[in-house]
């Protein structure tokens, strides 16, 4: 509690003291939280912050804690030990205040299948203290947000599980809020829906605060600038995708196609794995078994660019190097690599 | 309170929207039809009062079936669905959320129990009752409604599956309809309902006096009170659910 001062908030209420200087300035802020459920922790001494405008990917396995995280930040949980704050409200003694500023998206759209998409937009907007004009000056652009100008006045039962998924989305920005939380936005959808509820995604940043949550490796590194990853309950890495490339996967992966030509017949794939393994910046070697011409696939892991010295390496062995070739280390290998470290 | 018309005017929107309400209803007033004219006035002469009597016995059970009922309606449905997730979410106090639900329920039951109102005004045919005792029996009718439904309410705030809801909703009804034969049992000789443990039976003690045409305070403030105690539960439940 350092740097904490009492401040005015919008309706006379005060704000509880911030957590550091910096922490005034954030959107959220979890403070060593652990929420158990019985005995099991599903969240674990949790700490991070995120800062106003930020679109942050919450990444990890199913069972990761997540959507933990997401419930105790919508005010639906309280954290067992911890505080979480969102711009400064404390989610335990000042939800109400906390549930003004969010927008939240569950894994299944809250969404009452017998009306239309207008009559519950505008229901979800006067839940959220909207008046009738403020909500009818609003909702051209959510419908266009969202793409659901052509079906406002059909009911949410006859669409399909992509456009109810919109609906979702909409009923939790009819507000405006300062944070919109979507809990796996795109589970159950197809492929096309997949790819417009991105764009949609894409289109609401810069007009809010966003974390999503998805185990989908490939969609958070295309519609987040943050990333955070999360096992068993804890955050084992954050930063963009580049950071976290950099700072786990380096230069990643380099394959190689060669064709064994060593004296000693039998034991030349041993002898060549071992000059490769030799190599300074290699950690793994992952050779394959010769084909029917007698070649055979290697995949080299380590850091550092070392294809000069595997180049080197294969020739001066006088094996034949048909193939070379880096490969750039992606979310999915630093995601494995993070996984296996945290489970080690 | 605007919240709460809120929740209310989308929920009673929802009850004439959707077949279910109007399936219970249909069910309740097909029953109330057949015993009027085969039970109530039945193949013999008989007194109006007791046309009456009869009639409002057998609603007042109908009536608690209907609330039972309807009790899968009120919070279980809205966390069946993963409804409950928007009403929590937003700034809407659990209190309101639990008096919004109920005071929806509460007009459809009423207006269920009033379709009924030309079954004993058909009395007047061939005989004469009391206006009074009709209204009477139809606050009678209309109060364990409400006492039904604010005990649904409470019994599903605690479950997450309507059908659950109901179980719960009529076992609950049950144990205080119970308590009237356990004070006539356990004390033969003075009447149940004048027992401590028989003013908990809202059909045997309460609404029987409403049936013979007599409003007394006493049974309006049992039944103000087990609605007051369950809706207050109802809402503790909702908001402890922060705690799971």
């Amino acid at each position: 509690m350092q740097g904490g001062t009492e401040e005015s908030a919008p309706g006379g209420l005060t704000r509880l003291p911030a957590l550091t200087t910096a922490v005034e300035h954030s959107m959220i802020v979890l403070d060593k939280v652990t929420k158990y459920y019985g005995s099991h922790p599903a969240v674990h001494d949790l700490s991070f912050e995120i800062e106003e405008g930020e679109c942050i990917g919450f990444l990890g396995l199913n069972g990761a804690g997540k959507t933990t995280t997401l419930r105790m930040l919508s005010c639906l949980l309280l954290p067992t030990s911890g505080r979480v704050t969102v711009k400064g409200f404390d989610a335990e003694e000042q939800a109400h205040e906390i549930r003004k500023l969010i927008g939240f998206l569950p894994d299944r759209p809250p969404v009452y299948p017998e009306m239309t998409v207008k009559a519950f937009l505008v229901f979800a907007g006067k839940l959220r203290n909207m008046d009738r004009a403020a909500i009818d000056r609003r909702l051209p652009k959510v419908l266009d947000d969202c793409g659901l100008g052509h079906v406002i006045d059909e009911p949410i039962q006859n669409l399909s599980h992509g456009y109810q998924q919109r609906v979702g989305i909409a009923q939790a920005i009819i507000h405006d809020p300062a944070l919109l939380i979507l809990d796996e936005p795109i589970q159950g959808l197809d492929p096309v829906q997949i790819v417009e509820m991105r764009n949609m995604i894409r289109g609401l940043r810069g007009q809010h605060t966003i974390l999503l949550s998805t185990h989908i490796l490939s969609e958070i590194a295309q519609t987040s600038d943050r990333i955070l990853m999360l096992h068993e309950g804890r955050i084992t890495a954050q930063g963009s995708e580049e950071e976290l490339a950099a700072r786990f996967g380096a230069d990643g992966r380099v394959r190689i196609d060669l064709e064994l030509r060593v004296a000693g017949g039998a034991g030349a794939a041993e002898t060549v794995q071992a000059a490769l393994g030799a190599i300074g910046g290699v950690d793994e070697v992952d050779f394959g078994s010769a084909d029917d011409a007698g070649v055979v696939q290697v995949t080299l892991r380590g850091r550092g660019d070392v294809r000069e010295a595997v180049a080197r390496c294969v020739v001066e062995g006088g094996s034949g190097l048909l193939r070379l070739e880096q490969k750039e280390s992606g979310l999915e290998d630093i995601f494995v690599q993070l996984s296996k470290e945290a489970e080690a | 309170m605007k919240n709460v018309v809120l929740i209310a005017g989308r929920e009673l929107s929802s009850y004439l929207k959707t077949p279910s309400g109007y399936v219970i209803a249909g069910v309740m007033l097909f029953f109330q039809g057949l015993v009027f004219n085969g039970y109530a006035v039945g193949d013999q002469p008989t007194l109006s009062t007791e046309v009456l009597l009869r009639f409002l016995e057998v609603s007042g059970g109908l009536t608690i079936v209907t609330g039972v009922l309807f009790s899968m309606r009120l919070l279980a449905e809205e966390k069946a669905s993963g409804t409950m997730t928007l009403l929590f979410t937003s700034p809407v106090h659990e209190g309101e959320i639990v008096l919004g639900k109920y005071l929806a329920s509460l007009a459809f039951i009423a207006l269920v129990v009033l379709a009924s109102l030309y079954l004993p005004a058909l009395i007047f045919v061939n005989g004469k009752v009391s206006y009074g005792h009709i209204a009477s029996g139809y606050l009678g009718l209309f109060l364990l409604g409400a006492s039904t439904l604010a005990v649904g309410t409470f019994a599903s705030s605690l479950v997450k599956h309507p059908f659950l809801a109901v179980l719960l909703t009529g076992g609950f009804v049950a144990i205080l309809e119970a308590t009237f034969w356990v004070a006539r049992i356990s004390d033969p000789s003075t009447p149940a309902s004048s027992t401590i443990l028989g003013t908990f039976a809202p059909y045997y003690t309460h609404f029987r006096n409403f049936r013979n045409g007599i409003v007394q305070l006493s049974d309006l403030a049992f039944f103000a009170g087990i609605i007051y105690v369950s809706l207050l539960a109802s809402t503790r439940v909702l908001k402890s659910q922060r705690w799971r």
